[in-house]
């Protein structure tokens, strides 16, 4: 797939500024959706068979039609840069390369949801990312194209505001019901669902959460097409996708390719194979919250969400964390699990308790007292986590715990040894 | 406490929302950029620009990571140790803090310039090791970078 030529992150010279965006036919699918009906817009959507890049890969036009066509209150659209998943640093590629693409796509999603007003959320520590997404929205209002002067600037009736919301370092409001309930100014404690958002969201009114880069898809599959979009990469799962990788690579970094590659061709060719030629130990295919991969299953496994459910984990972030041979898994399992027990909202028990019980048990076991025992311990506490709570946080705790134990437990064994 | 200019910025914060309390956030970003952490003066003066109760400021403030109650070194060295940064050198990093300056994690400098802690992912893991330095993102870091950069916010201190 190397004849990929990137639309998400195309490379063009200051396609950050506005009149160089606008140079590119910017602003232009914003145009023509002001002139098709929101069903035209969702129906389009639903083709490509575009689904969330945030984590879930829920399909995206199915989410958009669960927004009511009509009714009393206002609507409101929520995109979540809030990219605090251990592994994922590709929104900000966004924020600070092509803020423009995510505008316009915010704008075509707001005709398409019929919304009052976006709410773009990104975490607190992208302070300067920050500036440049409120600079590009600034400049997007002097245009027209955003705000009272839309009608004017494309005919139509439809405005809609849009507004940066700055998050302050929390992982858990990038959970769509504690983000809303970030911005709503309270406690961002995840909400208990149902009711959806699309019912209840963001101050009782009906509102869709979609990620950054899920967005910023949305003005391409306008301007290019659906059957475009679905020739792209896997079949149940197409379209570009920002593969982030780091950990033991030569080239880490963010790389816009299509779904579905394998996961070898992007360690080894795309990020230039392991420093010094060592093995893979372990590799994270999608944010450190989904199942880890042992090194020597990676042949022909795909990134995609279809293949990699198949090989028992998932497509997260797309955030991919490689570990050569040298790796101590015990090492990274305790840092994982410390992140999600300072991360733990503390609202449910078996997330508040257990994240702290299975850090304290790994803690052991890296000072040198733990015994085989602690594994099966440590699975048991992982198990009683996973399912019993009320957002996903406490499976994105369980997980690496439990999938780690199942499939490393010879490495953790001999680690035990020491 | 807030110049005329602020509260025309937290005028603008509240004009965002249909409801005040939403502004709580961008407002404590504000006072924690002026005083670099929120007392409980803080949090009054906050709930009483947006006229909202103190006990919800004071629930927001304790919840989230970026908003202090206690000071800090006028330097915040936020080391990310989260595993991409692990596998690339945070131990480097926090040694070579530690040699030169003389605190690790949780620590602060007798002068008040300098205080380091462990950040969880900032979301630099294409440029590991990281840290943040106030606001600032210092990526791809060497020992080299690291003194090199102390020295300087030494001298500006």
């Amino acid at each position: 797939m190397t004849d990929y030529q990137p639309v998400l992150l195309p490379g063009t010279p200051d396609l950050h500024r506005i009149d160089v965006y606008e140079q590119h036919g910017g602003y232009g699918q914003a145009r023509r959706a002001m002139s098709m009906s929101p069903e035209e817009i969702i129906d389009v959507v639903k083709d490509s068979g575009l689904r969330g890049r945030g984590g879930a890969a829920f399909p995206t036009g199915l989410k958009w039609s669960f927004m009511p066509k009509d009714g009393e209150k206002p609507s409101y659209l929520c995109v979540n840069g809030d990219e605090s998943e251990p592994g994922s640093f590709k929104d900000r590629q966004i924020f600070e390369f092509n803020p423009h693409l995510m505008i316009e796509g915010i704008l075509i999603a707001g005709r398409a949801l019929r919304i009052k007003a976006a709410y773009i959320y990104i975490r607190g520590e992208y302070e300067k990312w920050v500036q440049m997404v409120e600079k590009a929205v600034a400049d997007a209002y002097a245009k027209g194209y955003v705000g009272e002067k839309m009608k004017e600037t494309f005919g139509g009736d439809f405005t809609c505001d849009i507004y940066v919301h700055r998050g302050a370092g929390a992982y858990i409001c990038g959970e769509e019901s504690s983000l809303m309930n970030s911005i709503e100014g309270i406690r961002p404690y995840p909400r208990v669902k149902p009711p959806f958002p699309a019912q209840v969201g963001l101050w009782g009114c009906p509102t869709t959460i979609n990620n950054v880069e899920t967005i910023a898809n949305i003005p391409v599959i306008l301007d290019k097409g659906a059957e475009w979009f679905k020739s792209i990469g896997a079949e149940k799962h197409p379209g570009p996708i920002l593969y982030g990788i780091s950990g033991h690579v030569n080239k880490p970094g963010v790389y816009e390719l299509p779904t579905g590659m394998l996961l070898t061709e992007l360690i080894y060719d795309v990020a230039g194979g392991i420093p010094g030629d060592k093995k893979v130990k372990m590799v994270i295919p999608g944010g450190s919250s989904m199942p880890p991969l042992r090194g020597d299953q990676l042949e022909g496994v795909r990134m995609d969400a279809e293949s990699l459910k198949d090989v028992g984990s998932a497509i997260g972030t797309a955030g991919i964390m490689v570990m050569d041979e040298d790796t101590d898994i015990t090492r990274i399992l305790t840092r994982i699990t410390h992140f999600y027990k300072v991360e733990s909202c503390g609202q449910c028990t078996p997330c508040r308790e257990g994240t702290g019980w299975m850090l304290k048990v790994l803690n052991r076991m890296l000072d040198g007292d733990g015994t085989p025992k602690d594994l099966d311990l440590l699975h048991s506490v992982a198990k009683n986590i996973e399912g019993n709570t009320v957002c996903a946080l406490g499976d994105a705790a369980a997980w690496p715990v439990k999938f780690t134990i199942e499939r490393f437990r010879d490495e953790l064994e001999a680690e035990l040894q020491r | 406490m807030f110049t005329e200019e602020e509260l025309r910025k937290v005028e603008e914060h509240k004009s965002h929302y249909p409801d005040n309390l939403s502004a709580v956030m961008g407002v404590l970003h504000m006072y924690m950029d002026k005083y670099g952490h929120i007392t409980d003066e803080g949090v009054t003066y906050v709930a009483s620009l947006l006229d909202v109760p103190e006990e919800k400021v004071l629930g927001v403030v304790t919840f989230y990571e970026m908003y202090h109650q206690h000071k800090t070194g006028k330097y915040k060295l936020q080391v990310c140790t989260n595993v991409s940064c692990m596998l690339r050198g945070s131990d480097m990093v926090l040694q070579t803090i530690k040699d030169k300056i003389g605190i690790g994690i949780g620590e602060t400098t007798s002068d008040g310039v300098f205080s380091v802690h462990e950040a969880e992912c900032l979301g630099s893991c294409g440029t590991a090791p990281m840290m943040s330095v106030n606001k600032d993102y210092h990526e791809n870091l060497t020992p080299e970078k690291i003194n090199e950069l102390i020295d300087q916010l030494k001298a500006q201190a």
